[in-house]
């Protein structure tokens, strides 16, 4: 039996030294394979005398049981190494950028529209929209500014050759909405506005908000309320309001909304007020019954204030470098 | 805070560190120069030695003095000086020098009384401020200090104090004539004949000052006179050299081919839309806007008419501006001035014309009616007061603010007048009538209706003594189509996809707008404010071209915009339609420069691909189609026009290279833009059962000629197939010489599938072989062995 544990440690010697899974299977041919060393000695275990049978064939059954085992393990540890080294082929720089499209962005006038919609969509304002190039009625007369009247001369209005003109307010949408759906009504009109005007605070087109709420009951309390509650939520941080008389041709009493910046200076964000009697009456709604308030927000005016821009021109020169900022 | 705003702050004249009174108290000639001379001026302490060039230099006068360290506005210091070998130890100033005026004849001439060496600041008064308001247009009244100061008074209940304006007693009997032949325009002129005046000394220097200050050049003391009435008191006047009127004053239409020459030299064709002054010859003045040339007053004038009367603003409003006279008369006329206050206005001239000119007087003549110093009453309903402002004012505030608002309040409870203010002891009761009727003075006749009232309450006692009152309001809930793709959302999926919104102007320059419109003109605006923006937008893309142009000059070589706006189609006889549209432009690589992928750039189908996942939102595959087709601003080969349900909805295509050529662009943009609403509508949804048997693929690769359009062999393909086709992908197209020159092939993939079985070959070989034949029937196709 002597040759049983010599022929033991050399396949053990030689199942150590296989390097891969190649060599390792040499081992084992040439010890479990047909002709294998002791696959022979098992082959051989006939030729004993039955007295000795037994006790070889237990010594070479737990010799092949212990070089079996040491082969299944000496595989994992081949077949482990190998997926080890295989992963470290395929590491990747983790650092490196992903791959593929990248996102642009909205414009910020964009974005801010959808904040005041969103603002005022969940106190159950609808958005309603109206078309830019406007009649002298619904931009003007309707809203209670005849011909000739001085505060045309406030609006530089942009005409066309048939005599239309480019609205220069979003206000004539609510005259077109009253006149379609009556009293009472809950609504703001985005859109574009122009007025021939150029400057650092002035472009030739710009976007408003327009805010309308008629009901039977609703008062400048209510619209100092609403405003207030509404600047609030658009900078998302108190704010000191501070209601100044002013005037406009389509609301009495009227007024000029400033918030107190956290420089200590008052800034203009809006005109407001409640609606005159004469533009209820032009659209058709009786002012003894119904009440109303309106209110025009600038939103590049409120995009400027929010981001931070000096400049209003920087928001329609469409510069990349400008615009993904706000991405 | 009461609606008056202030729009500016400024100081009413430069410091004059250093300036202080002088008197001239010896004047000798200057040994080596004509036009000098020697002074000795006392300036408070030691009298000093100053040379000294003005012509009015005398001795006793008193003059500003500029003494040796002294810093003028224009930044001269005054140091020791020599002038031709004589020592100067100051200098005696000019208007101009002291920055009170822009010219000036010789030394400002100061009061005899004033002491010397006192500041010339405080001397005159020059430590004062200069406050620029902005007058809205519905308060004509405070178009003048007396406004002002009577809304202020109001406001703060400070006691207004008016101007005088008593009358002015007649020293001689003359009248001149006037005749109102147009009494609807004018119901009031009041005249005056003031014989002996002169005109030919300046204006004294607070008369000067005063105007200067309101931003009035200074002209002779008549016209001086009439202009600071008019700044205090808000009735714009004239004065005529009576010497120059031939017969009488009418106030008239203008007739037509009416000529006038304007005091500005300019010649303005009148006619029946202008309310004109005349005399026998002709107009004389456009009524209420300027005076004509020739009749105005100068400094030979000795006598004079003045002229205060009431004009319409009816018959003012839009003249001005139609003949680009937008005078400070003009102004205040088109506003509307008080309707009561000519007399008053014509009685404070004359006082203050007397005082500086001389002459004798005529009485003051009224040529029509002076209005009611009352308007019509206007109801004012305390509950009504109390509903539009959500806030209760106590009656007796209210009346105590419309009494300080010059107002007449009668209490008045259901019909019947009570005193004012008795309506406290009724306080519990609440009624609809329970109010005052208010008669506000004259000057305030934009009091009109009750709101009218209901702002001044507000505006007076202050918007911030408003409380906030959160609206009670009916619960409504939104809406959130199913059937409609918002545009936002068609917004978000551009942004996913690489691009950037721009906003650009709508009006943009015509020849650029026409080279994107085959030479069609767009829809001019009548007064743009440049040539680059002058024309309404047929397209979107040249502004958003422009934009992509503004980038690539900036080192920004990728460019991947859209914008969602209208454009404005002409539509004959001036008339447009307005059509929103998404557009977008891509320029430069697909994606962004990264380090395991070669660039390529945006091609035809990398855009395509975008404009289909905007379809994708709103469309069924078969309700689309891209059609070749031809546009003046694409590439003729590289340009569909994209139809929904059979109906044009935009276009996609690479910029047409004679365009890329014009505009230097290095490469050629693809561009596409689409009808918003095409692609807002939502496809109806509805769920259908999955099948619970296996899909096979077959491959098909088919030899067609190279002009059939793919789409046309994919729509074949579904219409052969019936319904066991879920889906045809078409994954090679190739054309070489093995195939031929004229033809390609087209390799399909078919998606079979049936929902209540599998299918069996002899099925697909059925499915196949039918679509097989009908693409040979219809395309002359054959398969490619």
């Amino acid at each position: 039996m002597h040759d049983i544990e010599s022929l033991l440690a050399r396949a053990r010697a030689e199942l150590a030294a296989a390097g891969d899974l190649a060599l390792l299977d040499a081992v084992r041919v040439r010890y479990l394979g047909k002709k294998g060393e002791l696959t022979a000695l098992l082959k051989q275990l006939g030729t004993l005398p039955d007295a000795e049978r037994r006790a070889a064939g237990q010594v070479i059954n737990t010799a092949r049981d212990a070089l079996e085992t040491g082969l299944n393990e000496r595989r994992s540890a081949l077949e482990a190494d190998a997926l080890r080294d295989a992963l470290a082929a395929d590491a990747v720089d983790v650092s490196l950028p992903g791959r593929g499209q990248q996102a642009g962005g909205l414009h910020p006038v964009t974005q801010t529209r959808q904040r005041i919609e969103a603002i005022f969509g969940a106190a159950g304002f609808t958005v309603s929209e109206g078309p830019e190039v406007e009649d002298d009625f619904y931009n003007f007369t309707a809203l209670n500014i005849p011909e000739d009247h001085p505060a045309r001369a406030m609006h530089d209005t942009f005409y066309m050759p048939s005599g239309k003109l480019l609205r220069t307010h979003t206000s004539p949408v609510q005259v077109r909405v009253m006149l379609e759906q009556g009293a009472p009504l809950r609504l703001i009109a985005p859109g574009r506005v122009y007025r021939c005007d150029s400057d650092m605070t002035h472009t030739p087109m710009f976007h408003q908000v327009e805010g309308l709420v008629i009901d039977t009951d609703v008062s400048f309390a209510n619209l100092k309320a609403i405003l207030h509650e509404f600047i609030e939520r658009f900078f998302e941080r108190s704010a000191t309001l501070r209601f100044r008389p002013s005037y406009f041709p389509f609301t009495e009493p009227s007024a000029e909304v400033d918030i107190l910046s956290e420089s200590g200076r008052w800034l203009e964000v809006l005109g407001c007020g409640m609606v005159h009697p004469k533009v209820l009456g032009n659209a058709g709604i009786d002012a003894e019954k119904y009440t109303g308030y309106a209110f025009g927000i600038g939103i590049e005016r409120l995009a400027m204030l929010k981001y931070g821009i000096d400049d209003i021109r920087l928001l329609f020169e469409n510069d990349l470098r400008f615009l993904r900022q706000f991405n | 805070m009461q609606g008056l705003e202030v729009e500016s702050l400024d100081p009413a004249a430069p410091p004059l560190p250093g300036v202080v009174v002088g008197r001239v108290l010896e004047v000798t000639p200057h040994p080596n120069a004509d036009r000098l001379r020697i002074c000795r001026v006392d300036a408070g302490v030691a009298p000093l030695q100053i040379v000294c060039g003005a012509s009015n230099v005398q001795v006793g006068g008193v003059y500003p003095v500029a003494c040796i360290g002294a810093k003028l506005p224009d930044g001269t210091l005054i140091k020791p000086a020599k002038l031709r070998g004589e020592a100067s130890e100051g200098m005696l100033c000019s208007a101009t020098e002291l920055g009170l005026a822009e010219k000036a004849d010789g030394l400002l001439e100061l009061d005899a009384s004033l002491k010397p060496g006192v500041p010339v600041a405080e001397a005159l008064g020059l430590d004062d401020q200069i406050i620029d308001l902005k007058i809205t247009p519905n308060r004509a009244d405070c178009f003048c200090v007396a406004g002002v100061a009577r809304d202020l008074a109001a406001a703060t209940g400070v006691p207004f104090r008016a101007p005088a304006t008593a009358p002015v007693s007649a020293l001689i009997d003359e009248v001149f004539p006037v005749t109102i032949g147009s009494p609807d325009d004018c119901p009031v002129f009041v005249s005056r004949v003031i014989r002996g005046v002169r005109s030919d000394v300046p204006s004294p220097f607070w008369l000067r000052e005063r105007l200067r200050r309101s931003g009035i050049r200074s002209i002779n003391p008549v016209v001086d006179v009439t202009n600071l009435v008019m700044i205090e008191l808000g009735q714009p006047l004239h004065a005529y050299d009576m010497d120059t009127l031939s017969g009488d004053l009418t106030v008239r239409r203008g007739q037509p081919a009416e000529k006038l020459q304007l005091l500005t030299g300019d010649e303005a064709e009148l006619d029946a839309n202008v309310l004109v002054i005349a005399d026998a010859r002709g107009a004389v003045g456009m009524a209420g806007i300027m005076g004509g040339a020739g009749t105005g007053v100068t400094e030979g004038t000795r006598n004079v008419v003045l002229e205060s009367a009431f004009f319409r603003p009816a018959v003012i409003a839009g003249r001005a501006r139609r003949f680009g006279l937008q005078t400070d008369a003009a102004t205040r006329f088109e506003r509307g001035v008080d309707p009561a206050g000519q007399l008053a206005a014509i009685e404070r001239a004359t006082a203050l014309l007397l005082d500086i000119t001389g002459g004798k007087p005529g009485p003051a003549s009224v040529s029509g009616a002076l209005a009611d110093k009352r308007i019509p009453a206007v109801l004012l309903r305390r509950e009504r007061l109390a509903q539009v402002l959500g806030h209760q004012v106590p009656d007796t505030e209210v009346v105590d603010i419309l009494q300080r608002l010059d107002m007449l309040v009668e209490a008045q409870h259901g019909g019947d007048q009570v005193p004012a203010q008795s309506l406290e002891d009724l306080q519990h009761q609440e009624s609809n009538t329970w109010g005052w009727q208010v008669r506000a003075a004259s000057f305030r006749f934009d009091i009109a209706i009750e709101v009218d009232l209901i702002e001044e309450i507000a505006r007076i006692r202050g918007y911030d003594r408003i409380g906030e009152l959160p609206g009670q309001q009916t619960t409504r809930l939104g809406t959130a189509s199913d059937s409609v793709v918002g545009l936002d959302r068609l917004k978000n999926v551009l942004v996913e996809r690489g691009y950037q919104e721009a906003i650009t102007y709508s009006f943009i320059d015509g020849d650029l707008d026409s080279q994107f419109a085959g030479g069609t003109r767009g829809v001019p605006l009548v007064n743009p404010i440049s040539a680059e923006l002058a024309v309404m937008r047929q397209t979107l893309w040249p502004g958003l071209i422009n934009a992509v142009r503004h980038n690539l000059a900036r080192q920004q070589n990728r460019v991947r915009l859209f914008e969602a706006g209208v454009r404005f189609t002409p539509a004959g006889a001036d008339a447009l339609s307005e059509q929103t549209v998404v557009a977008g432009v891509a320029i430069g690589n697909v994606i962004p420069e990264q380090w395991d992928t070669k660039p390529a750039s945006a091609g035809f189908f990398d855009v395509k691909a975008d404009v289909e996942a905007l379809l994708r939102l709103s469309g069924e595959q078969s309700s689309l189609d891209f059609v070749a087709a031809e546009h003046p601003a694409l590439q003729p080969g590289q340009t569909a026009r994209i139809l929904r349900d059979g109906v044009p909805a935009g276009w996609l295509g690479v910029l047409h290279p004679a365009l890329r050529a014009a505009l230097e662009l290095p490469a050629s943009p693809v561009l596409f833009e689409m009808d918003a609403e095409a692609l807002s509508r939502a496809r109806p949804r509805r769920y259908q059962g999955l099948s619970r048997f296996p899909a096979v693929r077959r491959d098909l690769a088919i030899l067609v000629a190279s002009e059939i359009p793919a789409g046309n062999l994919l729509a074949a393909v579904a219409e052969a197939a019936g319904t066991a086709l879920k889906d045809v992908v078409v994954f090679d197209i190739f054309a070489d010489k093995r195939i031929g020159s004229g033809q390609k092939s087209v390799a399909l993939g078919l998606i079979l599938q049936e929902t209540s079985r599998t299918l069996t070959d002899a099925d697909i070989e059925k499915i196949i072989s039918g679509v097989v034949t009908h693409l040979a029937m219809k395309f002359d196709a054959r398969l490619r062995e």
